[in-house]
């Protein structure tokens, strides 16, 4: 069986800045001058799952997402 | 998406599949006539790309989204269709508000659904899965589904005839800046712009540079401009995409610098204003390009603030928008980097002041206390 592989994913409409994603999880998210996460789209590695699923599940928003790396979406045109 | 591509999931698409298509023309695209001009002259062609689309999918509904000023026709084609029968699923008819944003695919998903016509967050569902009536939707544009009726009318090898292997059949660009007013044109995928536009290289000198797909596109110095091929590779190998199909060629008696700045104003204004990076990020390329065109002694930094700015909005928004302007001002710094030293060296630049060539809609909207 393939083990499943995590990326982070953003909903930048949701996402107001408060930054606490980069507060609990520095090893992967920093914040830009404007104050909006920006990290890197490659999997997590199964080590910082149980860290990026804390910053999901604390982001006051709700915005940040932990989805599998291989599923699809993405913006549209 | 082109014609040539097989319709999504094989045609395993649900129950209500709505084909949609953007409002380009004078409302959204600025520059862009192209599918005005389809919808108005040739509105079956259109509608029988949609009813092709549906039979194919198996669709409960269609949808026609046009630009108001074109809804009325739309309509009396649906009309003269219904009396004969034509379509086994009936065509709506529903008028797009005129911004920029409006015919982004997820934007009309919205509107459609009662909400407002702004881009929505796609990256955990797609509307191909769940859209209008949170059911999976196609949205294709008028020119797509144009393509779609001919090759359904005429078979695949006749679609094949002209173009290339990997970009079959032809592409409607709308040209501005080479004759007194912008016109569409229709040429097989593969040729060469310097034969389209008919600009010989001696001519090419007369231009500043040239827009390749649109607001959202790129700039290519004319001299590759000649030679570009007007095709989805061939655009490629100039970091361009041909995108809404939009070829604009800039004059020498304007300041592109200025002409950059007020299109990037325009699309500061068309954000949806949704998405953090996308608001300031957007709206810190509108000012520092404004004070580069017009006021270039007040910068503290140049052309690497833009390039800094246009890296940090592409990709983190929710629709392409901030992409499409970052690419739109990148590529500027790039093609008129002489203008950009020379600004920066001299202060004042003569032809900032000379009015606008780029089309915009009128009236634009000025901000209190810029520099128009």
């Amino acid at each position: 069986m393939r083990r499943r592989v995590f990326r982070l994913l953003v909903d930048p409409i949701a996402c107001d800045g408060h930054g606490m994603c980069a507060e609990l999880f520095p090893e992967r998210i920093a914040l830009d001058r404007f104050g909006y996460p920006v990290f890197s789209d490659q999997p997590v590695s199964p080590d910082l799952l149980p860290l990026a699923r804390r910053a999901t599940t604390m982001c006051p928003q709700l915005a940040l997402h932990l989805v599998e790396a291989n599923a699809s979406g993405g913006a549209g045109r | 998406m082109p014609a040539f591509r097989p319709l999504p999931n094989g045609g395993r698409l649900g129950p209500a599949a709505v084909r949609s298509w953007w409002p380009k023309g004078a409302e959204g695209e600025p520059a862009s006539a192209k599918d005005a001009v389809l919808l108005a002259r040739t509105p079956h062609l259109v509608l029988d790309g949609a009813t092709a689309a549906a039979a194919a999918l198996g669709a409960c509904r269609v949808v026609a989204y046009v630009p108001e000023h074109l809804v009325p026709g739309v309509r009396r084609a649906v009309a003269e269709r219904a009396r004969h029968g034509l379509d086994p699923v009936p065509i709506e008819v529903v008028g797009a508000p005129s911004a920029f944003l409006a015919g982004q695919e997820a934007a009309v998903v919205s509107a459609l659904n009662g909400g407002p016509p702004m881009p929505t967050f796609q990256g955990l569902v797609p509307i191909r899965r769940r859209g209008v009536q949170g059911r999976p939707t196609l949205v294709h544009n008028v020119e797509t589904l144009a393509h779609l009726a001919l090759v359904a009318r005429f078979g695949a090898a006749w679609f094949r005839q002209v173009g290339t292997e990997r970009a079959p059949g032809t592409v409607l660009l709308t040209v501005s800046g080479r004759s007194p007013s912008p016109v569409v044109i229709e040429t097989p995928l593969g040729s060469r712009a310097g034969e389209v536009l008919g600009l010989s290289n001696e001519e090419a000198t007369q231009y500043a540079g040239a827009l390749v797909g649109g607001y959202g596109g790129t700039w290519v110095p004319i001299e590759a401009m000649v030679d570009l091929e007007l095709s989805p590779e061939g655009a490629r190998r100039h970091d361009a995409v041909l995108g809404p199909g939009v070829v604009v060629l800039l004059g020498k008696r304007t300041c592109p610098l200025a002409e950059v700045a007020r299109v990037v104003r325009f699309l500061e204004a068309q954000s949806a204003g949704q998405c953090g990076p996308c608001i300031h990020g957007v709206a810190g390329l509108a000012a520092t390009l404004g004070a580069l065109a017009w006021a270039p002694a007040t910068l503290r930094r140049g052309p690497e603030e833009l390039v800094e700015l246009a890296s940090l909005v592409e990709g983190r928004g929710a629709c392409r928008h901030p992409d499409g302007v970052a690419r739109f001002v990148t590529s500027a710094c790039e093609v008129f980097a002489d203008e950009v030293a020379r600004h920066l060296r001299t202060g004042l630049c003569p032809l900032a002041a000379a009015p606008g060539t780029l089309p915009l809609p009128r009236p634009l909207a000025r901000p209190a206390g810029v520099a128009w």
